[in-house]
């Protein structure tokens, strides 16, 4: 029961707000509707960043830029076709968005793995200052190429309002079945096995950088897809809405769910978007900077509220699994316990990086982090 | 004649660069950790010379004054959103180096408001030789960053916090059984580098006296990509990947047709450079134990 | 740029490793009558000749052990046999195939799998979770990202086969009863096991073993033992292994090499190599 919860609740959740906006369909207003569509693209977003920085143990820098070439790409490509076949803007239809999806995700999914050749080969932090740096590319490509509008931004297709919304919540569930099925695979199991120890995986005959990489190329994917969703949500897009910030809030996102959570991540997604678009109409004027410090100040103390070696008692003590266990949880019964009990979103991550930029793997020092998932196993 | 304009600009903006490129690579060589904040107490120095120019305070003492508020605030924030992580996963104390980072953003802008806001009273003025005009500014940058890269090498090699801190980042463990101080050395590190950003942020504010909340971040981020292309953790590297990028970024944008991709240049190069030698041009190797 | 891009990920990278080191990659094949035949095996780390001029022929269904003192360069040897380190100077042969050069998975697909001095098992994982990375490459268990992802028929089959090999190989190390525990919750005794079950699941032609028998009490040692020479004739397997334990050595290993200081001091049956002065010399002292 425990286990299909985990699993499925997010899929029958979102089915259901689909079902029930759908048939409502006209009746819904327009705000609502772009909510939603909002709501679906930070989850996509939060839930493929989340693969990265939860589950390879690699942090992302530049989400926003593999959104922003999968946004300008799917959007262009689909302009292009609308034009070709004669018609106005407004008229984009279901082939075209699929076909705009299509070369939104290839591309976002080629650069993340043209950007993730030099850096996850290495070992460390690479990665972070890697797409740190892509994503300054990737605005100034924007920012000047004319192709793309330029700075003034790029005008996107559209498509039936009515309608997206649902579209948005159908690529959500398809992002969140990509996630699990791709972790849940022996691919997925690789994938563990690397972050647990990657020396041990190496020596298993498991191709590190390929899976590494592999995870990498998807999430970007999966960001692209993200990024066509917002160009046919938004009526204009502009390089500057895809910068660092953006990368960082996402992040937000992913840490305050839980690392290695996806369900975390949908709430935390869904939480947030919903904050951003009510917020500005409560803090206006100065107050809006308010709102950044929120988040900074999220960041920063959920981050050593979790990690903390000094909390780490008080941790176990009073997290929220615990007590959940306590009250309604049963005892342990090694013969209850079935095939497959290793779960996913306990596993912590734990890439040790004793030397952050070495270009070699370093000793790791697992013993230590037994305790934080030994809720299952034998004699914990 | 143009070249020479251009190589004095290039070196002295690039003496900027290995600045706040110092202070990451010496913060990460001993604490282990990439300060993603360091760009940002750049910004903080910035407009704490622009508060007290303000109020008409002499531009020499304000720009100490500068350096002595970011020095403690880069003590306070390594003991704050730092030293609790120490020994967690450095993913963590990444993650919470940005959020500093967009913290120290966000009281900026609460407090100076986000439009671009001016610093007067740091303009030098200029000279000619021959038909060369260079500003005294320039001039002040390049000299000084000189200055400071040699008396910070001399420090390091010659003095016993210097050879401490050598101690630390080769081996915290063994260094701290040697009875040093190993949590006084990593603060004395961040104090070394904030002291060097704020220095940093007013040969910045010389160039082009604009300043507004995000102010550090693109020179932070290129400084960065400094460090990492002399090879991090390396002091005469960070010098190096400093001068580099400064003097690529001067001629770029001397070249109109290529000047609005600068900093798309400056970034390939981090790239590219990580491609083919992933521990930058004087980054050490290290071996890993099986 | 595009055409290096595809090169790098085809092999692993290697080419940028060979181009950075300066070697080429290696493919040559003799006809040989030993499974691991070392040629001049050496390494040397800045000035240090870490291991140097190492000859090894072990013969198929041996067990050959590997000893000598502390730093003596026996894990070394090890790493340089699993690609860890690239050799400076000499080569090895797995069945007359050069292997010098490759990256770690490669060599392991080639058919030479190895366990940890320091027990290193995925500890997050459960034990069948374990061996069922180490099935992970097997041809017959191959299934894509693409199947994977959208759930086509051969995932379901192949995660089916592939848990029916663990739990089987489990089986043989008596494992079966804790398949679903954490790996890291296992005793001591259980991991070793665990480690070498996992490295079996691989394929291997060779086995090297780092210490098998370290912080055991006796009855465990003589139990790991059996267990070796069960590996042996059940999996037609050959061993290398290092060990510090003398008795253990002498009883299980058919032949051994003495190392010391990196350099070969001796090489035959066990007695005989115990018993030689230098041997003496190198453990005991003058």
């Amino acid at each position: 029961m425990m286990k299909f919860t985990k699993r499925y609740l997010s899929f029958v959740l979102i089915g259901l707000v689909m079902l029930v906006c759908g048939v409502q369909g006209s009746g819904l207003s327009a705000s609502t509707a772009y909510l939603l569509e909002k709501v679906a693209i930070s989850i996509i977003l939060a839930v493929s960043l989340g693969l990265v920085v939860g589950f390879l143990g690699e942090l992302s820098l530049g989400h926003a830029a593999f959104m922003c070439v999968g946004a300008y790409l799917g959007g262009k490509v689909s302009q292009l076709i609308v034009e070709a076949l004669g018609g106005s803007q407004h008229d984009s239809n279901f082939l075209v968005l699929i076909l705009s999806l299509v070369i939104g995700a290839a591309s976002a999914g080629l650069c993340g793995f043209i950007i993730g050749l030099p850096a996850l080969r290495l070992k460390g932090d690479y990665l972070a200052i890697v797409t740190l740096a892509f994503g300054e590319i990737v605005r100034v490509i924007f920012t000047n190429a004319n192709v793309f509008g330029g700075a003034q931004g790029m005008a996107t297709p559209r498509f039936d309002r009515k309608y997206l919304f649902i579209i948005g919540l159908a690529l959500v569930l398809a992002t969140i079945a990509i996630v699990q099925n791709l972790l849940r695979s022996k691919h997925g199991r690789a994938i563990t096995a690397i972050r647990d120890n990657e020396i041990a995986a190496r020596a298993t005959g498991i191709n590190v950088t390929k899976y590494k990489l592999t995870v990498f190329a998807v999430s970007s994917a999966l960001a692209g897809v993200a990024g066509v969703l917002y160009s046919y949500a938004n009526f204009n897009l502009q390089p500057s809405k895809f910068g660092y910030n953006y990368s960082i809030e996402i992040l937000v996102m992913v840490v305050l769910g839980g690392m290695g959570s996806i369900n975390g991540s949908i709430i935390a997604a869904t939480l947030i978007t919903y904050l951003n678009t009510k917020l500005p109409l409560i803090l206006t004027g100065e107050l809006a900077v308010l709102q950044n410090l929120f988040y900074a100040l999220i960041l920063i103390l959920l981050i050593i509220y979790n990690n903390a070696p000094a909390l780490k008692g008080f941790r176990e003590k009073y997290n929220f699994k615990n007590l959940w266990n306590k009250l309604f949880k049963p005892k342990h019964d090694p013969a209850r316990v079935r095939d497959d009990a290793a779960r996913w979103d306990v596993v912590p991550t734990k890439i040790e990086m004793n030397e952050v930029l070495s270009t070699d793997v370093v000793i790791d020092n697992f013993g230590d982090n037994s305790a934080d998932i030994g809720e299952r196993g034998g004699n914990k | 004649m143009n070249f020479i304009t251009n190589l004095i600009g290039g070196l002295s903006l690039g003496g900027i660069y290995a600045m706040i490129a110092l202070g990451y690579t010496m913060v990460y060589g001993i604490a282990k950790m990439l300060n993603f904040a360091h760009g940002d107490i750049i910004m903080v120095g910035g407009y704490t010379i622009l508060v007290f120019t303000a109020q008409s305070v002499h531009p020499l003492i304000a720009i100490a004054l500068a350096i002595v508020f970011c020095v403690g605030l880069g003590v306070v924030v390594e003991r704050v959103a730092y030293k609790p992580l120490r020994g967690a996963s450095p993913l963590a104390v990444l993650i919470t180096a940005i959020g500093v980072s967009y913290l120290l953003q966000s009281l900026a802008q609460m407090f100076f408001g986000s439009g671009t806001k001016m610093v007067t009273g740091l303009d030098l003025g200029s000279f000619n030789i021959g038909s060369l005009k260079i500003s005294v500014s320039t001039i002040v940058t390049l000299l000084s960053c000189i200055a400071v890269m040699v008396a910070l090498n001399l420090f390091v090699k010659y003095t016993k916090t210097g050879r401490a801190m050598i101690a630390v980042s080769e081996d915290k463990g063994a260094a701290q059984l040697m009875g040093i101080n190993v949590n006084l050395i990593i603060m004395i590190t961040f104090a070394i580098g904030s002291a060097l950003a704020a220095l940093a942020g007013t040969f910045y504010l010389m160039r082009s006296p604009s300043i507004y909340s995000t102010f550090g971040s693109l020179p932070g981020i290129k400084a960065f990509s400094a460090a990492v292309i002399g090879g991090i953790g390396s002091i005469p590297g960070a010098m190096l990947g400093g001068i580099l990028l400064g003097v690529v970024e001067v001629f770029a944008n001397s070249v109109s047709a290529i000047a609005p991709y600068t900093d798309a240049i400056e970034f390939a190069i981090l790239i590219i450079i990580l491609l083919v030698k992933p521990t930058g041009f004087l980054g050490k190797k290290r071996r890993e134990k099986v | 740029m595009a055409n290096k891009l595809t090169l790098t990920f085809k092999g692993a990278l290697d080419p940028i490793k060979a181009k950075l080191t300066g070697k080429t990659a290696p493919c040559k094949k003799i006809e040989s009558e030993y499974v691991l035949e070392t040629e001049n095996l050496g390494i040397t780390f800045g000035g240090l000749k870490a291991v140097q001029g190492v000859n090894l022929k072990i013969k198929k269904n041996e067990i050959y052990g590997l000893i000598g003192p502390n730093g003596a360069g026996k894990t070394t040897v090890f790493n340089l046999l699993t690609g860890v380190y690239i050799p400076t100077e000499g080569t090895f042969y797995l069945e007359g195939e050069e292997l010098k050069g490759l990256a770690q998975d490669k060599i392991n697909h080639k058919g030479i799998a190895r366990t940890f001095q320091n027990i290193r098992l995925f500890n997050n994982m459960t034990v069948v979770r374990n061996v069922m990375v180490g099935l992970q490459n097997q041809p017959e268990y191959k299934c894509t990202l693409f199947e994977s992802l959208f759930r086509l028929p051969r995932h379901f089959k192949v995660e089916k086969e592939m848990r029916k090999r663990a739990k089987e190989l489990l089986e043989i190390f008596g494992l079966l009863e804790e398949r679903n525990a954490l790996a890291c919750n296992l005793p001591y005794g259980k991991q070793r096991k665990l480690e070498i079950a996992r490295a079996l699941a691989t394929n291997p032609r060779l086995l090297l073993l780092d210490e098998p028998a370290a912080g055991m009490n006796p009855n465990e040692t003589a139990d790991l033992m059996d267990t070796i020479r069960l590996i042996r004739d059940k999996f037609d397997m050959t061993v290398l292994l290092i060990e510090h334990d003398l008795k253990f050595v002498s009883g299980l290993c058919d032949r051994i090499t003495v190392l010391n200081f990196g350099t070969a001091l001796t090489e035959g049956t066990a007695q005989d190599a115990l018993n030689h002065p230098d041997v003496i010399k190198a453990y005991i002292g003058n």
